[in-house]
């Protein structure tokens, strides 16, 4: 849907990021060996189900996995020609909220119940820049207004319980965009929210996107989202990318089993479909992952070179790849 | 909606809602409190299940779609109107027939991690419904819990284990084995998929549909996403602030929507490929408190279409083509 003319250089690099927790059950690989990269005005979904590992990869890159149990073993996480692995916390969290910010998905856990939303988007305001107080409101009613708050100067002193959830993500998006940051990491933003109220929020977002050259990050399970919203899909299995390319490549030429199978069981609001695809068994523990391809076990083309070896990234062209056997 | 759809002649109805309300009192104040307004969650809502068919029930939060789903199951008590089960009032007969009513008509939840008991092993659980309700021996009881468990795509060896060593998906499994325990007529199924897995979601919604086939039950779906409503339904009623606007066949329903709403509503829904062409018909605002709702048609302050004549009257439900019922000034 998205037709990027903007596209321009890498904002962002990831490469090969490892991220691994020690639990009492054995190490849980979450992300094992993840790259991508992302351009400039770009938007990038990660899409994948429950424990695939997408969450992770995000906390990993706000630097935000709690240490410990978790620990980011390997990788390299490059924003803006810096790499924010090797920073200090107290250099990460300057970057934070100014070249990389985050929306999580429950508007309601994540704004402070004891303090008016305007003082909440201040907040962010004040800790990356050194202005006077009245133009750190000035600029928080700004961004309100952009997010489209009606009556943003009166609404500025309620509190997020005075708020329907729509709003409250609305507000939740302001504190994401207000320092203005190179990438912006959706995660689930739209989950809680209705239909209507969806199709308004995704729509902001695009226009956000529109104006300031923003790059996007949609961390999602719902294809839907991802045909409407992204350039680029990258498809998660157990802590691994298993398909990378762009939303047309995904879409028209699924090559990975898993990507096939999970765009055949999703139903269709266009047309009549007289039963749906249903992958068998359920997505694999992480701690106790099988050996070889971890999809083999619910794949309907499963070889026996699938059970013993994790298959290379085969490209399929010069924007899209899958690691699977079949391909070789 | 007052009318109500006519028998399409290919299966007889089992359940029905005529003019159902249900009106919440506000109370103000807390030792002497008195009443200050009503709250409309359902007001006046007419339908029909048939016999081995399924009605979807759509619409965004605060519809009163699930509060039409707690009236049916006798949760709560209707303000105004009736339900009649096999042609008879629920409400106005014998005690012992309304037991039977509470039996035939079963439920699964949106939240398979909430509605079973935590405490219980699986072949209690399913075992549970049928001790209550059944006169029958424990060997006879455990047969059947076997075999519902074969139903759902389980075995033997769960019915020892609690419901905490299973995945969401299986939950739910157990969830609807649960719900055919007693040999239910209808089973209301208050969105089975929304909390599960993508890939999970099409097994659910596979093994709904094959229970259906085999045992003749009639569903009641209420969901918010339509996708699933077009994949498992035979009928559809969508509901905007405690009414239907607009009730059809699914078919006649998604190729040709009439109401204002169920088109922004589908404008509205995700895309299932990046190329397919939606209209860009983008509601403004929200929607209004059932407390305080707007005169005239309670859609016409979000209305593209809005007319004089829909902030003033009262819309009724119409017919404009057979077996389509749809609420609004403009047709």
């Amino acid at each position: 849907m998205v037709e990027s003319a903007t596209i321009g250089e890498i904002v962002l690099e990831v490469e090969d990021l490892r991220t691994y927790f020690r639990t009492r059950f054995g190490t849980v690989k979450a992300v094992d060996g993840v790259s991508f990269n992302l351009r400039k005005g770009e938007t990038l979904g990660i899409v994948g189900e429950s424990g695939c590992g997408k969450s992770v990869t995000m906390l990993s890159m706000m630097r935000l996995v709690p240490i410990p149990p978790g620990r980011i073993v390997s990788g390299k996480i490059v924003l803006d020609g810096e790499d924010l692995l090797q920073l200090s916390e107290g250099e990460m969290t300057n970057i934070r909220g100014s070249k990389i910010a985050l929306i999580i998905q429950d508007p309601m856990t994540s704004l402070n119940p004891v303090f008016s939303i305007g003082s909440q988007v201040a907040e962010a305001i004040k800790l990356h820049h050194d202005i006077p107080h009245r133009s750190v409101v000035d600029q928080a009613l700004e961004v309100l207004r952009k997010v489209n708050i009606p009556a943003a100067e009166t609404r500025m002193r309620d509190y997020p319980h005075q708020m329907s959830g729509g709003m409250r993500q609305r507000v939740v998006g302001a504190i994401g965009i207000s320092c203005e940051p190179m990438v912006l990491i959706a995660d689930e933003p739209t989950t809680s929210l209705d239909v209507t109220i969806q199709a308004q929020y995704l729509k902001l977002l695009k226009d956000i996107q529109k104006e300031s050259d923003l790059s996007l990050i949609f961390i999602t399970h719902d294809f839907g989202i991802v045909a409407k919203m992204c350039d680029r899909v990258a498809v998660m299995y157990a802590g691994r990318i298993v398909e990378m390319g762009s939303v047309r490549d995904i879409f028209n030429h699924p090559s990975h089993p898993y990507t096939e199978a999970l765009l055949a069981s999703v139903p269709k609001m266009e047309q009549d479909v007289e039963r749906l695809y249903s992958i068998e068994g359920q997505p694999p523990t992480l701690h106790d992952l099988p050996e070889g391809c971890p999809f083999a076990p619910r794949c309907p083309h499963v070889m026996d070179r699938c059970r013993t070896e994790y298959p290379p990234q085969i490209d399929q062209s010069e924007t899209h790849y899958a690691s699977c056997w079949r391909l070789a | 909606m007052t009318t109500t759809p006519e028998t399409s002649g290919n299966g007889q109805i089992i359940l029905e809602a005529r003019d159902l309300k249900k009106h919440f009192p506000v109370t103000k104040g807390l030792l002497f409190s008195k009443i200050t307004g009503w709250i409309k969650a359902v007001d006046g809502v007419s339908f029909e299940v048939r016999v081995g068919e399924t009605l979807g029930l759509v619409g965004e939060s605060g519809c009163g779609k699930s509060t039409t789903a707690k009236m049916l199951l006798m949760l709560e008590e209707p303000t105004d109107g009736s339900i009649l089960f096999e042609g008879e009032d629920v409400h106005l007969t014998t005690q012992a027939k309304r037991r039977e009513y509470r039996s035939s008509v079963q439920a699964v939840f949106q939240d398979p991690w909430s509605s079973l008991n935590p405490r219980m092993r699986v072949r209690d659980l399913i075992a549970e419904p049928m001790v209550i309700n059944w006169d029958m021996d424990r060997g006879g009881v455990m047969e059947r819990v076997q075999k519902l468990l074969n139903d759902v795509g389980l075995n033997e060896y769960h019915s020892n284990l609690f419901p905490h060593e299973f995945s969401g998906g299986q939950r739910q499994r157990l969830a609807i084995a649960r719900a055919l325990a007693l040999n239910p007529k209808v089973i209301v199924l208050d969105e089975p998929v929304s909390a599960l897995d993508v890939s999970i979601r099409a097994q659910i919604m596979n093994l709904l549909k094959d229970l259906q086939n085999e045992y003749n039950v009639s569903y009641l779906l209420i969901a918010h996403d339509l996708a699933t409503v077009r994949y498992m339904c035979t009928w559809v009623a969508v509901m905007y602030l405690g009414q239907i606007v607009e009730l059809a066949p699914v078919k006649e329903l998604f190729e040709n929507p009439l109401h204002p709403y169920t088109k922004a509503l589908m404008s509205a829904a995700l895309p299932s490929h990046p190329d397919t062409v939606q209209d860009e018909m983008i509601l403004m605002g929200e929607v209004p408190s059932p407390l305080n709702p707007p005169p005239g048609c309670y859609f016409h302050p979000r209305c593209p279409f809005a007319m004089d004549r829909c902030s003033v009257d009262v819309t009724e439900a119409k017919e404009p083509s057979p077996q389509h019922w749809v609420s609004c000034h403009l047709y």
